[in-house]
């Protein structure tokens, strides 16, 4: 099945999780109800339609119809988890996401799959690195972006259970476990996977176990990094991010996503109004990314241990120049 | 016995129809009274639905006022939000609103939005406004019973004008794809945007062979006969396994004679003196 494949080198595809828990929550839950927009397999889907063919919805190729029907579903008592490639499920269909999900707070999952650059060479059209912005602004809209399959899985039992439009940002790219077995997820809450004092990284989805390797590259020169994982993007965990920047020198973000109006932009916005700090913003440098794959494209904007290592001690030397 | 009941179902009826006319004579004043008072709205549009909501709310659908979130309802959507005078003011001849909250139409901290907000008023199923929002929701509702198996029925009403976007079309194809039966579409065909009149704009005939042509059940029918509207809807669906589509040819501004047919009251706003003179030609035309 495809729901429990996983790679040999103990990375593995969110997807996998998503799809496991979604086909396990179904068994116990007639409620659970899939729709996709043709994207069956990109959805890693096809194990839920075998089981369970009469709540699985395929409404075509049609965003904008998707969330529409995704909000009637959920008026007709069901729990509809609407998925498809979130460079589509968000912009394509953006005023059904506004009002259909988060103005009229139908109770609505969003599942937007291979996210950020994961689409690699496919190029700028496939590309999400858009979509936390346009989200995180849309009141009573949960924005979940998981860090691995354990948070994936927690997510996803949450999100069913929470009474409420969500919307949860899943990649493609593989990535390591970085949660204890028994994490559960907590919305407005962030994770603080390893105490530091002199700098802080926040990162989300699939840079988080980057930021930790980060920071064991930095603990080698003696220099000591807290990893906040700030999977709930909205609500967000306010009091971790204003401690952070009490506590240490500065804080730098990591997303795979514009650097404008993500997670750095987020943390700006607090840490301006209520304690300013130093930061650097990694992300995506507001271009269209060049022709390559997702790996490469990551590695070309500095997204990796290497360029967060660069930033964090460039953040620690400004203090110190400064005095 | 036969032609006995035959003698008792026409009383009915007219007994129906006086009751559809007297509550549509009332939403059609109040919904003039608030765009007056509120010094915007859609006017026009109120008019041209006015009948079929009053039909739909008071003599065809399954609801229970005293309990709108009966799961077993029946559902309405009304797709063009912006005619929420009318929509209102029917809500509140259903019992589904109280009819005092009118007069607070788009007042501050009103709960009368000048489009409906499910949030705010128990028997609103959604929250529309913006165009071609309705029918894939209502594609979802009428889903979400065939899923479940369940009796309840999804009604919607969009204009012609809305039916310019893109998306009504998807879900068009999406209910007929699912068989969607327990779905019935209503087109306030009252051939009138903003702008001018929808063949000058962009053309919506043969608007009946485009719904076909897309899978769907459709007639037609004059949306100011009570008695028309009434038989129509009394034997749905139209053709087993097809969602129903009934375009309903109205008159934009329609009992009003100024206002009828008139592009500028698509959003016109009438002065104290067009307001009374509205309300006796109302009145007039119910005696």
């Amino acid at each position: 099945m495809n729901a429990e494949v996983t790679t040999k080198t103990g990375m593995f595809d969110c997807r996998d999780a998503f799809a496991a828990s979604l086909e396990e929550m179904a068994a116990t839950n007639p409620t659970i109800t899939a729709v996709v927009n043709d994207s069956v397999s990109s959805t890693k889907l096809k194990g839920f339609r075998g089981k369970y063919p009469k709540r699985f919805v395929n409404v075509g190729i049609a965003e904008q119809n998707m969330l529409g029907v995704g909000a009637g579903l959920a008026n007709g008592g069901l729990v509809p988890f609407v998925c498809g490639a979130s460079c589509f499920v968000t912009a394509r269909s953006m005023e059904q996401l506004k009002v259909d999900l988060g103005y009229a707070k139908n109770n609505v999952k969003l599942c937007g799959m291979s996210s950020g650059m994961a689409y690699g060479e496919l190029g700028p059209t496939h590309h999400s690195i858009e979509d936390l912005a346009w989200t995180r602004v849309i009141p009573n809209l949960t924005v979940i972006v998981p860090a691995d399959p354990v948070e994936t899985r927690s997510a996803m039992f949450w999100a069913a259970q929470h009474k409420g439009p969500v919307f949860v940002r899943l990649s493609r790219m593989p990535v390591p476990i970085v949660h204890a077995s028994d994490y559960v997820f907590s919305p407005g809450k962030a994770v603080t996977l390893r105490e530091g004092n002199d700098v802080t990284v926040i990162a989300n989805g699939v840079l988080v176990h980057r930021a930790l390797e980060t920071a064991e590259r930095l603990a080698k020169d003696g220099i000591s990094a807290r990893v906040i994982n700030m999977s709930s993007m909205a609500p967000i965990d306010r009091e971790t991010i204003v401690q952070a920047a009490k506590e240490t020198a500065g804080i730098v973000t990591v997303e795979e996503h514009s650097v404008y109006g993500g997670l750095g932009g987020a943390v700006a916005e607090i840490v301006a109004l209520e304690h300013p700090t130093r930061m650097k913003i990694l992300g995506v440098p507001g271009v269209f990314a060049p022709t390559g794959s997702a790996e490469f494209l990551l590695e070309h904007f500095g997204l990796t241990a290497a360029g967060i290592e660069q930033a964090a001690k460039e953040l620690l030397a400004k203090r110190v120049i400064a005095g | 016995m036969e032609k006995g009941d035959d003698v008792v179902e026409v009383n009915e009826m007219a007994d129906v129809e006086t009751r559809l006319r007297k509550a549509a004579t009332e939403v059609r004043m109040h919904a003039l009274e608030m765009v007056h008072h509120a010094r915007v709205g859609h006017p026009g549009g109120d008019l041209s639905a006015t009948d079929i909501l009053v039909t739909l709310y008071l003599a065809v659908m399954r609801i229970d006022p005293a309990n709108p979130a009966w799961p077993e309802r029946d559902r309405f959507i009304m797709s063009k939000g912006h005619c929420s005078g009318a929509f209102y003011a029917t809500l509140a001849q259903a019992g589904l609103l109280d009819v005092n909250l009118l007069k607070t139409y788009m007042d501050p901290l009103s709960m009368l939005n000048g489009h409906p907000d499910r949030n705010k008023i128990a028997g609103v199923e959604a929250n529309t406004g913006p165009l071609g929002h309705g029918l894939p929701i209502a594609t979802g509702t009428a889903l979400a019973a065939k899923i479940q198996d369940a009796a309840w029925r999804t009604f919607v009403m969009t204009g012609d004008g809305e039916l310019q976007e893109g998306s009504n079309w998807e879900a068009a194809m999406t209910a007929a794809q699912y068989g969607l039966d327990n779905l019935v579409l209503i087109v306030d065909r009252n051939r009138i945007q903003q702008g001018d009149f929808t063949e000058n704009t962009i053309k919506m005939d043969p608007l009946a062979d485009k719904w076909r042509a897309f899978g769907w059940a459709v007639d037609e029918v004059d949306g100011h006969d009570y008695k028309a509207l009434l038989q129509r809807f009394q034997t749905l669906p139209i053709e087993p396994g097809k969602p129903t589509c009934i375009i309903a040819h109205t008159i934009k501004g329609h009992g009003v004679s100024f206002m009828e047919n008139k592009p500028e009251w698509h959003h016109g706003v009438p002065t104290a003196e067009q307001l009374a003179a509205a309300k006796v030609e109302l009145m007039e035309a119910a005696r």
